[in-house]
């Protein structure tokens, strides 16, 4: 038959109270091997208490081609944080 | 957007002297591409055929605290392989292409594997030299410039530390025990030493890689420059083991402040390159057969995934 098991990405929360984070990807059948192969691979020294898996191929990701329109109008809005604000020293609890 | 070539390639060299990283979806030069997929594979097949050797000895381990380490250990090598074939995948080469090119010959993993395990003190003597030499090309490897890869080598070079510890405290063991113990480790070093200081390929002058992986900081140290690092660290860690490195040549340079060492044999290393080490053959075939014999166990998971997912689609439309 040959034909490759598909690419899933892994995700793993280190522990309650912390986001998912993206460990790297593996191939597994499905989404029960995914999740198998994944406490295998990503999860032998307790690296995590949660797995998530999806198949790579439902990611859409941006393209880095167009990282200038997407991300550079973000830069000149120096407004938007808060040192932009010039206030007195002994301002205090702001 | 009608960069020409020479552009896209001066802004890509300009990112990587900045020191930013260059991630899979990003533009890049075909051979950076192609330099990397050879790299990180024989990378990662070197992973894969490494548990082979150090698995002879699973069955034989001579206590249980020693089998679970060993064990473990093998354990992360496959760990280790599947983390960087997914790195190398990310350049747009699939996994089943990756293991044609290992099983066909085409592709080549680190020729120290091609060394046979002869006694117990092997395992010690492969965790100690043979992992030792790994993690001074992996730290390097840490900071090279292609994103997944030096993910990967971050996760590999926390885990290979325990990898060279059990081996050390092996070596030790022996080291300390009777005095036919004490020779068999000193036998497994005679052996290990130089197929170790291979490891790090040729000399400078003669490897035909090195100038474009430092240009590409795909590599950030050159293979002689690594091979003193390891000789400077190893050799002290063989004296405290009361352990005789087989080097008549070796002395400490006060000048230079490191180890002076004898010269490599670098025909063995071609030879066994080229596929006339002790193992090749014994390697391909076990990697071969298991890969055959394998083959309904994946076709069996793929039609039993086809099978369930078909199920639940028509469970939904009876909905």
């Amino acid at each position: 038959m040959k034909k490759e098991w598909p690419i899933w990405e892994v995700f793993i929360r280190s522990k309650n109270g912390l986001e998912h984070r993206h460990v790297g990807s593996l191939h597994a059948a499905d989404e029960t091997m995914a999740i198998e192969n994944a406490r295998d691979v990503y999860t032998r020294r307790q690296e995590g208490v949660s797995i998530w898996v999806v198949e790579s191929k439902h990611i859409t990701a941006s393209n880095p081609d167009n990282n200038g329109e997407m991300f550079e109008p973000a830069k000149d809005k120096a407004y938007r944080h808060p040192t932009f604000y010039d206030l007195p020293v002994e301002l205090k609890h702001m | 957007m009608s960069l020409n070539i020479e552009q896209l390639e001066k802004e890509f060299q300009d990112k990587i002297d900045r020191g930013e990283n260059i991630e899979p979806k990003d533009w890049m030069p075909e051979k950076y591409r192609k330099t990397h997929i050879r790299q990180i594979s024989q990378h990662a097949h070197s992973e894969i055929i490494g548990m082979l050797p150090e698995g002879n000895w699973i069955t034989r381990a001579p206590s249980l605290r020693r089998k679970v380490a060993l064990l473990a250990k093998v354990q992360d090598e496959a760990g280790h392989g599947l983390y960087l074939y997914s790195a190398a995948e990310t350049l747009g080469i699939s996994r089943d292409e990756l293991f044609d090119q290992l099983l066909t010959g085409k592709a080549k993993y680190s020729s120290i594997f091609n060394y046979p395990t002869l006694s117990w003190a092997d395992i010690g003597a492969i965790g100690w030299l043979v992992d030792g030499a790994a993690i001074i090309n992996q730290v390097m490897l840490t900071r090279t410039s292609y994103g997944p890869y030096a993910r990967a080598m971050v996760r590999i070079c926390k885990e290979e530390s325990f990898h060279q510890r059990q081996g050390y405290e092996i070596m030790l063991t022996l080291s300390n025990g009777t005095e036919a113990q004490k020779q068999m480790a000193q036998d497994s070093l005679n052996r290990w030493w130089w197929p170790s200081l291979m490891m790090f390929g040729p000399p400078d002058e003669v490897s035909t890689h090195t100038e474009q992986s430092m240009k590409w900081k795909i590599k950030r140290k050159t293979n002689d420059e690594l091979r003193q690092q390891f000789v400077d660290i190893t050799v002290p860690q063989a004296e405290i083991l009361g352990l005789t490195v087989p080097d008549p040549d070796l002395k400490w340079n006060e000048e230079r402040a490191h180890y002076d060492f004898g010269e490599i044999n670098w025909d063995e290393f071609w030879q066994v390159i080229k596929g006339y080490g002790p193992c090749n053959k014994e390697r391909m075939t076990t990697r071969r057969k298991s890969w055959d014999e394998g083959e309904w166990v994946r076709d069996a998971a793929v039609a039993h995934a086809e099978k369930k997912a078909a199920r639940r689609a028509e469970l939904k439309k009876a909905v």
